[in-house]
Formats: C-alpha cells, sequence, structure tokens
C-alpha cells in the first residue's frame, strides 16, 4: 500500500510548526499505523532528515502513550484502540493521511506529535489516588462491594489518560479523564474516606489549567479507547455537589 | 474551599437550572399565545394578559424571569470564551468524531435566539414600558396595551411571521441538545430513566416550536 503523509513538524514548544508531506510506500496492510511510522522515520534517517518525534511505549493499548489526531479522529478511523492498535488495513490505498497532534491549551506541542500531558499528572496529585498504610495482604472478603459496583469502577479504571478525550472535544475539556478517575474511587468502599476532598480538588486543578468546560457534546466517550461512558460525567457533577453542599 | 459557582461544574449548574427555569416560562407563554386562535376576538387571550400584567405573583417571578434570561447568556457566553480559550490553535482537520449535531452549535443557535429576543422586546415588552410604541391602530384603548391587535398586526405581516418561525426552528434545535444536557449537568444520568429524558426533551423541541409557529400560520392563511 502507497500513501501520502500529511504530518505536523514542529522543533520545539516554541518554534513555528507546519505541516510537510511525504510519500511513503510499499506499506503491508497488516502493518500497525505506528510502524508505518517506523518504516517512514528509517527512511528519513537514511536521508540525514530528522525523524519524525511521536510518543509510543508499549504498543498494545494499555499504557496511554501513543496520541495522534488521524484524518480528524484521536488514535485514528477506528473504535475503542489506540493509535498502536490502528492497522493500515483501515485506510484505502492511496490515502492521503493528515496526522496531527493534540491540539489542547493544556496540552502544549513538545516536538513534533509529541504533547505534554504533564497536566493530567497535575490532576492526579489532586487526589486521584487513596492514602493507604500498606501492610500485610487484607482477607478479599474483609469487605463487601456489590457486583455491580466493582464492575463500574474498573470499568473506570479502564481509563489510560491518552488524552483522546480532551483531543477529541471541541472544547477541549477534561472531564472524562476526570470523571473516571474519580469515580473508580468513588464507587468503592476505600475512595469514601477521601472522596470530598478527592473531587473538588481534582475539578479545581482542572480547571486552573486551562481545559474546557464539558457541553455533553459526547465527543469524548466516542473517541476514548477504553470506552469510558459519559455516564462517569454524571456521576463526577453528583459527586461534585454532594461534596460542596456537605 | 471555593464557591460552587466559581468551578467549571457550578457555573453549568447555574446555567442549566436558568435554561430548565425558561423551559418552564416557554410553556406558560405558549399556553397563553394558542389563546389567539380561539375565534372570540380575544377575550380569553386578553383575560390572560392581564392576569400576567396584573397578577402579584406573577409580578414576583418576572425578576426572576430577567435573571434566569441574564444568567444563561452571561454564563454561556463565560463559558464559551474559556472553551474557545482551551484550543488556541486548531485543527487543520475538521474533527469527525460522533457527536451529538446539535450540541456544535449552541452558541450558534443561542446568539440567534437572542437576536429575536431583543425583535421580541422591541415588539412587545418595550411597549409595555413605554419605550417604543405600537404600530398604528393597534392600541384604542389610552392607557391599556392591546397585545391582541398588536399579534395579529404582527403575524398577518409575512415578514415578520417567517423570521418568527424560522426563529423557532433554532430554537428547537437548541432545546434538541440542551434539555437533555441539562440533566447530564445535574448529575442525572441513568440506564432506565435517560432515554424518558432524552425523548422528552426531543418531543419538547419539537412540539413548543410548532406550537409557536402554528400561530403565525393560522393568522396568514386561515384568518378572516
Amino acid at each position: 500500500m502507497d500513501f501520502t503523509l500529511k504530518i505536523w513538524r514542529q522543533d520545539g514548544p516554541e518554534a513555528k510548526g507546519k505541516f510537510v508531506t511525504y510519500q511513503i510506500k510499499n506499506i503491508s496492510h497488516d502493518c500497525s499505523f505506528l510502524e508505518m511510522l517506523d518504516q517512514l522515520n528509517e527512511q528519513l534517517v537514511d536521508k540525514i532528515e530528522k525523524p519524525v518525534c511521536f510518543d509510543h511505549d508499549c504498543r498494545e493499548g494499555i499504557c496511554g502513550m501513543c496520541s495522534l489526531y488521524i484524518n480528524g479522529r484521536p488514535h485514528g478511523n477506528d473504535s475503542g484502540i489506540t493509535t498502536c492498535q490502528l492497522h493500515m488495513r483501515k485506510f484505502k490505498d492511496g490515502d492521503t493521511i493528515v496526522i496531527e497532534p493534540w491540539r489542547a491549551k493544556a496540552f502544549p506541542i513538545i516536538k513534533d506529535l509529541v504533547v505534554s500531558r504533564t497536566a493530567f499528572d497535575k490532576i492526579i496529585q489532586e487526589g486521584g489516588y487513596v492514602s493507604i498504610n500498606t501492610g500485610g495482604v487484607p482477607d478479599g472478603n474483609a469487605i463487601a462491594i456489590s457486583k455491580v459496583d466493582s464492575d463500574l469502577a474498573m470499568d473506570a479504571a479502564q481509563c489510560i489518560g491518552c488524552g483522546a478525550c480532551v483531543a477529541a472535544c471541541k472544547n477541549a475539556s477534561a472531564m472524562l479523564f476526570v470523571s473516571a478517575k474519580v469515580s473508580q474511587f468513588a464507587l468503592l468502599p476505600q475512595g469514601k474516606p477521601e472522596a470530598k476532598e478527592r473531587v473538588e480538588k481534582m475539578v479545581a486543578k482542572m480547571d486552573e489549567l486551562g481545559f474546557g468546560n464539558c457541553t455533553n457534546t459526547g465527543a469524548c466517550e466516542a473517541e476514548c479507547p477504553k470506552e469510558i461512558k459519559l455516564t462517569n460525567i454524571a456521576r463526577l457533577n453528583r459527586e461534585f455537589y454532594a461534596a460542596k453542599l456537605s | 474551599m471555593s464557591n460552587i459557582f466559581c468551578s467549571s461544574i457550578g457555573k453549568k449548574l447555574l446555567m442549566s437550572l436558568a435554561g430548565i427555569f425558561l423551559c418552564v416560562f416557554l410553556l406558560v407563554h405558549l399556553g397563553i399565545n394558542l389563546m389567539l386562535l380561539r375565534n372570540d376576538g380575544g377575550e380569553v387571550f386578553k383575560l390572560c394578559v392581564e392576569f400576567m400584567t396584573t397578577n402579584i405573583l406573577i409580578k414576583i417571578v418576572e425578576p426572576v424571569l430577567f435573571l434566569a434570561f441574564l444568567i444563561h447568556m452571561i454564563w454561556a457566553a463565560i463559558l464559551q470564551v474559556q472553551n474557545w480559550m482551551a484550543r488556541p490553535s486548531k485543527y487543520a482537520v475538521t474533527n469527525h468524531s460522533q457527536s451529538s449535531f446539535f450540541s456544535k452549535y449552541m452558541i450558534h443557535t443561542g446568539i440567534i435566539i437572542f437576536a429575536f429576543l431583543v425583535l421580541h422586546f422591541v415588539n412587545f415588552y418595550f411597549v409595555k414600558l413605554g419605550l417604543t410604541s405600537p404600530a398604528q391602530g393597534v392600541n384604542p384603548v389610552e392607557g391599556e396595551h392591546d397585545f391582541y391587535n398588536m399579534a395579529i398586526n404582527l403575524f398577518t405581516q409575512p415578514v415578520y411571521s417567517v423570521i418568527y418561525i424560522a426563529f423557532f426552528i433554532f430554537l428547537g434545535f437548541h432545546f434538541n441538545h440542551a434539555f437533555q444536557s441539562a440533566f447530564q449537568t445535574f448529575g442525572l444520568n441513568h440506564k432506565k430513566y435517560t432515554p424518558a429524558i432524552k425523548f422528552i426533551g426531543l418531543a419538547y423541541s419539537i412540539l413548543v416550536p410548532a406550537g409557536f409557529a402554528i400561530i403565525p400560520i393560522y393568522f396568514m392563511f386561515f384568518w378572516k
């Protein structure tokens, strides 16, 4: 398969970026999107040109490192997957593929397609954890948790913090991310003692970092590689009101 | 902890509460307007108008209504500006993510609604306040505001009626997303009840604008 790639190139955070067009040939349809970019980079290195910088790590859809806004969609033209799981068979031979970085004030570009998602770490630092004194392993049945709640908590805990929700949202809102991180604890007894402080501080940090406001468009849910549901945002709202009114 | 209404969620809550209040108000407004269709020379309509302009309860609610309009518009503007600022550099390729169609154009439909509201105020409310004068021959009794003849005068003008109907189509687009979105903002999202809320929102966004639009259609084509 042959492709024309239009890739955003930007030397650094303050540099002016632009699209550069590359031609790439003889790509296997079984090749992953990132492997295709690897091949492009090998060609660029052979020509003593700067390779395209892009984030990646596990390449099996669980680490949340890969990003890329491909032809108008975060993680490309498929559902429930990250860019590393996107395969070239999803495109047609001869397609032009436009590749952009996540664009949000809170996710500044570091280089080319790499953005800083430190903003998410800062939100987590505000309370996206449970403070516990570690010790011996507790008995598995010591705290009874309903199957419904444990399933919902585990669904929310699937969020890998890739930032596709922010990238897809027309307002660059981080509500889906924050709602998943609040929900995974709000649903479990272990998360209750710090619930009030957690939701207040995480929302305050989200606002402070310059993310937009959620207008319930649903684009985040549609693009989330872990299929985090909008019901989590409603839960975040409920948790927030309960915390503020208590 | 900081005040609830300083946060993004709090601002949206305030805006949603104001929005739902306006939805309820519009139902009352529609109920009264539909009285124009009665073939009684405006007798019942005038009684309703008299009740709305003199009743003490309505007089108390009136400032709340204006406050709701102001809150809804000002907070919408604040949130929208913040949203634009949250993405200073735009994508080269338009977003193709699957999302609710009308949700993308809330600020646009909102501005159209605001423009019509200004026109509506000039035509009716400002006349009541004495800031603008009604059309010629519409106010035969000194000191009384003949809203019945003012309405008929406007609805028999094709240009005004077309603008009026077009406005309600945009209002329907606005409601289509706004109603169910408000409940999501309230934190009310439930497997069983959310589909019902969405259905009510859809029904409201079609039936209420249709109810208002019937009136100029009646006066343009069927009124003698």
